[in-house]
């Protein structure tokens, strides 16, 4: 198969959306901040998107439904970015501080 | 470099889209939003700086609209860059002004381990992802309908209308849950 020919097969979008998420989860191991962790995050949800968009197109009988589903999706990741960063900014607050390693008062 | 129906604005969001062309240029506007993805990506995940990683995020996002358009939902890639780029982005971008984590930020990973067992981690998963997706047989099913903007719209008000009424009382409860959280504690 042609290089220019790999948006018409269902297992580039796969493995571009395994990569996705081993970016994020890479992220969400190695970020210091509460943001950086945020922003990974939302890596693994793109990753999540593409993979049922690929499935939607190539394999399911009513297109209709991945799409829905994945407008579904960017409705909660919105919910779940806004709930997170306020509160990073009350965290913030509270310790002056947004590294995880400074937010230890529950710590044992 | 024919479009398949009507030229302009109209075949734009036509649900063949780009990759009813079959052409040799769609095949190398595909490669860039790989590219624009896995670059954006790399950044996001991986630069020093919490803005240059929110600017990478963004590029990472608009190449994952590209790709949508690819998938023959240019209404969902659409959504995808007023979302994800316009909404999420500039709110991660706010937070990163408002609770300025680069002032007093230790430098290096988190610990002695993490780099690589992060990358032990993220590389297990990939793998494993990539060795499930490419070994498995998917059936494929005959398309019943295009999917089409117009039946993403009346399926979403009948078939699913229960679920759209539910996404947006979550969106309401968030909107103002998070209001009342980054509230508590302001001295001013």
């Amino acid at each position: 198969m042609s290089i220019l020919n790999l948006h018409n097969s269902l297992n580039t979008y796969l493995i571009l959306a395994a990569v996705l998420f081993g970016m994020g989860i890479y992220g969400l191991v190695t970020r210091r901040t509460l943001v950086g962790m945020l922003i990974a995050s939302e890596l693994v949800l793109a990753a999540s998107s593409i993979n049922f968009m690929a499935f939607n197109r190539f394999t399911a009988p009513d297109p209709t439904v991945g799409q829905i589903f994945t407008l579904f999706i960017m409705a909660i990741a919105a919910a779940e970015a806004a709930i997170g960063l306020s509160i990073t900014i009350a965290v913030y607050r509270n310790y002056k501080s947004v590294d995880t390693e400074d937010l230890v008062d529950l710590n044992g | 470099m024919n479009p398949t129906d009507t030229s302009g604005v109209l075949g734009f969001f036509m649900a063949e889209g780009l990759a009813g062309y079959a052409d040799a240029a769609s095949g190398i506007v595909f490669l860039v939003m790989l590219a624009a993805i896995v670059i954006g990506g790399i950044i996001a995940c991986n630069s020093e700086r919490l803005v240059r990683a929110v600017a990478g995020l963004a590029l990472c996002f608009i190449g994952v609209a590209g790709i949508y358009y690819f998938l023959n939902s240019p209404f969902v890639s659409m959504m995808q860059i007023l979302i994800y780029v316009g909404a999420v982005c500039i709110t991660i971008a706010f937070a990163i002004m408002l609770a300025s984590p680069e002032e007093n930020k230790k430098q290096g990973p988190a610990g002695p381990l993490s780099g690589p067992l992060g990358l032990i981690t993220a590389g297990l998963v990939t793998f494993g992802m990539i060795g499930l997706a490419v070994n498995t047989s998917f059936t494929v099913l005959p398309k019943e309908n295009m999917g089409s903007i117009q039946r993403i719209g009346s399926e979403l008000l009948t078939s699913y209308s229960m679920v759209f009424e539910l996404v947006s009382i979550v969106l309401l409860i968030a909107i103002i849950g998070s209001l009342v959280i980054a509230r508590h504690g302001r001295s001013k």
